[in-house]
């Protein structure tokens, strides 16, 4: 089980070929990787991720501490990046290990749900025009609802 | 005295990330309440709370909870990881 926040770029690669490599107690490993998406009309140059240093990791422990009570996971990872990204970087991935493979694809939905509007992360889009802070979506908070 | 923190657009709006605060508030609404009456950029930060939220002890709270024998307080917009 671990949990990375930092300001540095992760391998994908090598992350899920470590996270996967000689596991002999799972049958299912599901992965998600966040990407910083271009906005529509191709103008953003760059999103700057804040986050909030004293609470960052230990509110991603217990998301991942909830998930695995709620599901049977022989492993969990979430890398999540703060600091500035251009489009096309990837901002956070989580991996999920299990027997089988419902409560891993399960797990990993719900760490991303919780991982949107609990985690202390805030995204601000710089574009030619000037600086937005991302707002919340609604749907983001109704999406922990349905767990 | 408790510590402060702003973050994202509230700390743009109140132009800092942290401050000691020397408060008797007795819940996080009044220590808002307090802190509005300092100055405009706290007016205008805190102007819809439904659009804050906040840590105690970097822990999400409410703005009812007490403040007795907490020593950080931390006051954001809704977050948007993932």
């Amino acid at each position: 089980m671990a949990v990375r926040v930092q300001q540095e770029p992760f391998a994908l690669g090598a992350e899920v070929e470590a996270f996967a490599a000689g596991r002999r107690d799972a049958g299912a490993v599901v992965t998600f990787t966040g990407i910083v998406r271009d906005l529509a009309s191709g103008d953003l140059n760059r999103m700057v991720i804040e986050h909030y240093p004293g609470m960052t990791q230990s509110a991603l422990e217990a998301i991942e501490a909830q998930a695995r009570e709620r599901w049977e996971l022989k492993d969990c990872l979430i890398i999540h990046r703060y600091g500035e990204m251009a489009p096309g970087d990837m901002i956070m991935m989580v991996a999920t290990a299990s027997p089988h493979r419902a409560d891993a694809f399960e797990a990993a939905e719900f760490l991303m749900d919780y991982l949107k509007s609990r985690a202390p992360f805030w995204k601000k889009e710089i574009t030619p025009e000037g600086e937005v802070w991302v707002d919340s979506k609604a749907e983001d908070e109704d999406a922990l609802a349905r767990w | 005295m408790i510590d402060v923190l702003y973050f994202a657009w509230v700390r743009e709006r109140i132009g800092l990330p942290k401050e000691q605060v020397e408060t008797g508030a007795a819940t996080v609404a009044d220590l808002v309440e307090e802190l509005k009456a300092r100055e405009e950029r706290y007016e205008v930060a805190f102007a819809d709370l439904s659009a804050l939220r906040v840590a105690l002890d970097q822990e999400l709270s409410e703005f009812d909870a007490p403040l007795d024998g907490v020593r950080e307080v931390a006051f954001f917009p809704p977050m948007t990881g993932g």
